[in-house]
């Protein structure tokens, strides 16, 4: 196990843990927040993933910053882009045979279903009802669409 | 002005949030209901049309004047005797009973107390979806007829409204602030402490350019004032029945507290009123809370003529 640098960066191959043939590296993650990435990602409980987390770890740029490095499973856009609600910095690198094949950033989508749950107990989405959660992105925070209820900060603890 | 539902390609009207309109939209409806108060309306113009009222809350002046609305315009309305007598009492979704209901009825006015279920209602709804009240959140149909009843008598550009009483969980005073804003109105608040207008809603008036003003006492906003809007304070926000009366007598609207009042200034009230407005009030040409009750018909039938036809 080498020191870190860039994560999975061939021309960079300092790494806080083994380089992936194949799946996902999650970078530039804000210090901290890799459990909850993990958790946006729908990883929780049992999995069968592959999963490797570093947290905390030093970056150029970021002065802390975490990494999570998903073997054998390559992110879709969607999946990618809700890690934005917590992690607006974040790079994704999809990697083949070990070297990074794509590097993007990630984007704030406009509407988010089904990640997180409305802090408005009275809110229809709250029931039994057969729909998912649906927030509005906008300047101030996640607007529910049922019920107009802004969600301003700590998205994090919102999420289902 | 509406949500628009596309369900196999016919595209469906809602009302669900005054938020949902625009000052055009608003003046338009208001036009409308202006015509219909004047007779001027076909009488047979949803002959044929059902009009199903949902309605999982007590409600008195709007679901009967729903039901007034479209017998005036040639429709029949049906309903569910009380929600004990209905299959959500069994435990059906609502999702389930809008989708049941929208196969035997023409459009649906909803009042139900989760806060989001019209929305819900629209998502589900093969025909057009009303809001008349869902928990602590809209009422569209009363922000309009409270906005006609102000036209009546005034122009709705530029004026100074006090909103007095309970400003944290009237609905109705929340909507009608929302939307005043697109008129330039200059709000006034009074109202006991704890139950103020809530901080996020004054910051989203404030940002539209409202000018909001607090007030302690109703004394001294009555002479500034245009409009008094009057809403109820509900014991049960109060600890014991002493401090709810303690707080409530002092913000009753009596002859004598108006008569400094504007020549012109009125006093609403979207009912039903316990303590609020001295029953010596009603007498005084300032008192439009029963005219602002039976604009509902009018209101309403333009609202449903809209969606309906």
């Amino acid at each position: 196990m080498k020191r870190t640098g860039n994560a999975e960066d061939p021309e960079n191959e300092g790494l806080l843990v083994r380089r992936i043939q194949n799946g996902t590296v999650i970078d530039h993650i804000a210090a901290g927040e890799a459990l909850n990435v993990v958790k946006i990602l729908g990883i929780t409980g049992t999995t069968v993933e592959a999963l490797s987390i570093a947290t905390n770890v030093p970056s150029g740029q970021m002065g802390k910053k975490d990494i999570v490095k998903l073997n054998n499973r390559e992110l879709s856009k969607e999946e990618v882009d809700r890690i934005a609600l917590i992690s607006p910095k974040a790079t994704i690198n999809i990697i083949r045979n070990y070297k990074v094949c794509e590097k993007k950033g990630v984007e704030i989508p406009d509407l988010i279903e089904g990640l997180v749950r409305c802090p408005n107990p009275g809110c229809i989405s709250n029931t039994s009802e057969p729909i998912k959660s649906r927030f509005l992105v906008t300047e101030k925070g996640l607007r529910c669409t049922y019920c107009d209820w802004i969600i301003g900060r700590d998205i994090t603890s919102h999420i289902i | 002005m509406y949500r628009i539902g596309r369900n196999g390609g016919v595209v469906t009207r809602h009302i669900i949030s005054i938020g949902d309109f625009d000052r055009r939209q608003i003046d338009r409806l208001l036009d409308n209901a202006k015509r219909i108060d004047a007779q001027k309306y076909d009488r047979d113009a949803l002959s044929g049309k059902i009009l199903a009222t949902l309605f999982f809350e007590p409600s008195t002046r709007t679901r009967m004047s729903f039901e007034a609305a479209i017998a005036r315009l040639g429709g029949t309305s049906i309903s569910v005797g009380s929600v004990e007598a209905c299959s959500m009492a069994k435990g059906e979704t609502l999702a389930d009973t809008i989708r049941v209901v929208s196969g035997y009825a023409d459009a649906i006015v909803i009042r139900h107390p989760k806060e989001g279920a019209a929305r819900l209602a629209a998502q589900f709804a093969g025909v057009p979806v009303i809001n008349a009240g869902d928990g602590a959140g809209q009422h569209p149909s009363q922000t309009l007829l409270d906005l006609y009843t102000i036209r009546q008598s005034m122009k709705l550009d530029d004026i100074h409204i006090a909103l007095v009483g309970d400003l944290r969980y009237g609905r109705t005073a929340h909507s009608l602030a929302s939307a005043l804003s697109l008129y330039d109105a200059r709000l006034h608040t009074i109202s006991p402490k704890g139950l103020e207008l809530p901080g996020s809603l004054q910051a989203e008036l404030t940002e539209k350019g409202i000018q909001i003003t607090e007030h302690d006492s109703l004394q001294e906003v009555i002479p500034e004032v245009d409009v008094i809007y009057v809403t109820r304070i509900q014991r049960e926000r109060f600890p014991d029945s002493a401090s709810y009366f303690n707080v409530a007598s002092s913000y009753r609207i009596t002859p004598e507290l108006l008569s400094p009042a504007k020549k012109h200034a009125i006093v609403l009230h979207p009912l039903p009123r316990v303590d609020e407005i001295d029953p010596r009030v009603d007498a005084l040409p300032h008192a439009k809370y029963f005219e602002q009750s039976r604009n509902g018909v009018p209101v309403r039938m333009a609202m449903l003529l809209q969606v309906m036809q």
